[in-house]
């Protein structure tokens, strides 16, 4: 579905280099590493944000530079970080800006099926019963979620988060993580997320891709990936990783400079 | 029939109702009473000369004026995502205010006649719009918070000037320009009167082509560029549009500040944050508000005339301070 070959692309300040891999249709794919290794790069990289300076990303068997914003945005969704939130919008109107995209020349009003699709993406995320909340009234798990339904509303066959459950707590984290998994696996969407923890992105992805000072480190699937050597290579960090006895997947426990102090002695 | 339709046909029909019952009394009062009767039909010469010939081109101007910066105020304060945006804050009636005043001052009016003073304030505006936008441009885009800080460095350096310009003329020119500075709606040449209509409506037209892109700015730059809208372009013409309606606005009419802060804000309150309805909303509020405070501005002390920038200071300020405090509580 999503081809990346030998991308180079970035700031003066921060290159991403040498990024290759390919994402298949209906896959959830998690983006990992630590902060400043390029992973918000990449996602911007996917929506035209920002030019590769060398490289392709192909989409479907087109390269995304010839697609221009609109069809783009038909395709491929984006839940990013640092959204902005007007007050005095309402949850209902908000996610229908979602249908902006498929709004065809000199359309001036949403259609019914414009009005069916968000009721739908609200139903799905489990915002319908504050729809006609104003946002300003809405918590930040809500936000999430609002922000997730908007993407929804654009009916992307690709999905793309990056980091949609820093700041909430455990609740809102797994109600968030345990939706997308449910688009992935019941509609098949494919989604693509960066994710900061590297349990949730063991428990829930496919496979991973971990980033290193704007290059790929590793791919593969999580016990691949999240082995003890590999994490303290890149994070620097003294970690344990243990099985988790449910479903056998990677989990990573961390240990304090005392413990470690305390184990030499 | 879709209830956001009827909803925003309800609002545009009540204001559409009150600009032309503003209209009506604007014809009416001033400082010689005409009867509602005489309107349509006046009886003798001289009603038809002052209905027709002085109060009509007035009105037509306030009504093109104010409903353009009125929607200049919402262009600008949704793409800076910021309420307290307003046209002259990009510095335009600064650049503007500075080639009246050298208009006046050099005497290039008493060779070439009264239309130097709206080409004198296009000139200014025009440079002004053109030197704002080069110096926010960093990297080919348009960064739009140094947009604002160059703005308004350009408005304190050009009110300097005009105070330069002030402080080392003659007594003689000091009414001219201070009159000028506060804004007024009297325009003895129709053909400015009629492009001033027109540049205000087309203006409107066209804003509403980008009504959605600019509901999808409401969420920022970077979540508009997800919806599909091509952030560069839009945020270009844009300003581009917002920048000519004030230049054409100020050129003729001179400062009339707070319309274009206080309308988009009331109508925000009522209305709600979309463009769709917001726009054609300010406009219509805009151009009431300013007949309205024309009307006042040559009635409340005729038969002297006030300037018109002057009344909407006062009434748009002391109405923007009370929905502000009342808002809070």
């Amino acid at each position: 579905m999503l081809e990346i070959k030998d991308l180079v692309c970035g700031y003066d300040s921060f290159l991403l280099k040498n990024i290759s891999f390919k994402v298949n249709s209906s896959e959830l794919v998690g983006i990992i590493g630590p902060n400043g290794s390029g992973k918000t790069t990449l996602i911007r990289a996917i929506t035209k944000l920002v030019k590769p300076k060398e490289g392709k990303i192909i989409y479907q068997g087109k390269d995304i530079t010839k697609l221009n914003f609109k069809e783009l945005a038909r395709e491929i969704a984006v839940v990013s970080q640092d959204a902005h939130f007007p007050e005095k919008i309402k949850v209902k109107d908000f996610v229908l800006l979602g249908r902006i995209p498929h709004f065809k020349r000199l359309q001036f009003l949403e259609t019914n099926k414009d009005l069916e699709i968000a009721d739908e993406a609200m139903r799905l995320t489990g915002i319908l019963k504050i729809k006609d909340r104003f946002l300003k009234e809405t918590s930040g798990g809500e936000r999430q979620l609002v922000l997730i339904a908007r993407a929804l509303a654009q009916e992307p066959k690709l999905l793309l988060l990056d980091e949609p459950t820093t700041h909430l707590d455990i609740t809102h984290k797994i109600k968030i993580l345990d939706l997308i998994k449910r688009l992935n696996k019941k509609y098949g969407l494919t989604v693509l997320i960066v994710l900061h923890d590297l349990n949730l992105a063991s428990q829930y992805c496919d496979r991973l891709i971990l980033l290193k000072e704007g290059e790929i480190y590793k791919i593969g699937t999580p016990s691949e990936v999240l082995t003890y050597q590999i994490i303290e290579e890149v994070y620097k960090t003294v970690v344990i990783v243990k099985e988790n006895p449910l479903n056998s997947r990677p989990y990573i426990f961390l240990v304090s400079q005392e413990e470690i102090r305390r184990r030499q002695r | 029939m879709n209830k956001k339709l009827v909803n925003w046909l309800g609002w545009s029909l009540i204001l559409i109702l009150v600009v032309f019952i503003v209209m009506l009394l604007s014809l009416c009062i001033g400082s010689v009473k005409i009867p509602l009767s005489q309107i349509f039909n006046p009886s003798d010469k001289i009603t038809n000369e002052i209905l027709f010939k002085i109060r009509l081109p007035r009105i037509i101007l306030g009504f093109a004026v104010g409903g353009a910066l009125a929607i200049a105020g919402v262009i600008l304060q949704g793409l800076f995502r910021n309420p307290l945006v307003e046209p002259y804050t990009l510095g335009i009636s600064g650049g503007a205010g500075v080639f009246v005043c050298l208009n006046i001052v050099l005497k290039i009016y008493q060779k070439f006649g009264v239309i130097t003073f709206p080409i004198a304030g296009f000139l200014g505006a025009g440079l002004v719009i053109i030197l704002v936008y080069i110096l926010s441009i960093k990297k080919g885009k348009l960064r739009i918070q140094g947009l604002l800080l160059t703005g308004v460095m350009i408005s304190f350096i050009s009110s300097s000037l005009i105070m330069l310009i002030m402080a080392v003329t003659k007594s003689e020119n000091l009414h001219g320009i201070v009159f000028w500075i506060m804004g007024c709606l009297e325009e003895p040449n129709t053909f400015l009167v009629k492009m001033t209509l027109l540049i205000s409506i087309l203006g409107l037209l066209i804003s509403y082509i980008f009504c959605l892109d600019l509901n999808a700015f409401s969420c920022g730059e970077e979540e508009a560029h997800h919806l599909g809208i091509d952030v560069e372009k839009t945020k270009r013409l844009l300003f581009i549009l917002a920048s000519v309606l004030t230049g054409v606005c100020v050129s003729v009419a001179g400062i009339i500040g707070f319309v274009g802060l206080l309308v988009p804000h009331l109508m925000r309150m009522f209305v709600g944050e979309d463009h769709r309805i917001l726009l054609l909303s300010s406009y219509l509020c805009g151009a009431g508000f300013l007949i309205f405070s024309d009307t006042l501005a040559r009635t409340i002390i005729s038969p002297l005339e006030l300037p018109v920038g002057v009344i909407t200071g006062v009434i748009g300020g002391t109405l923007f301070i009370y929905v502000l405090t009342k808002r809070g509580k």
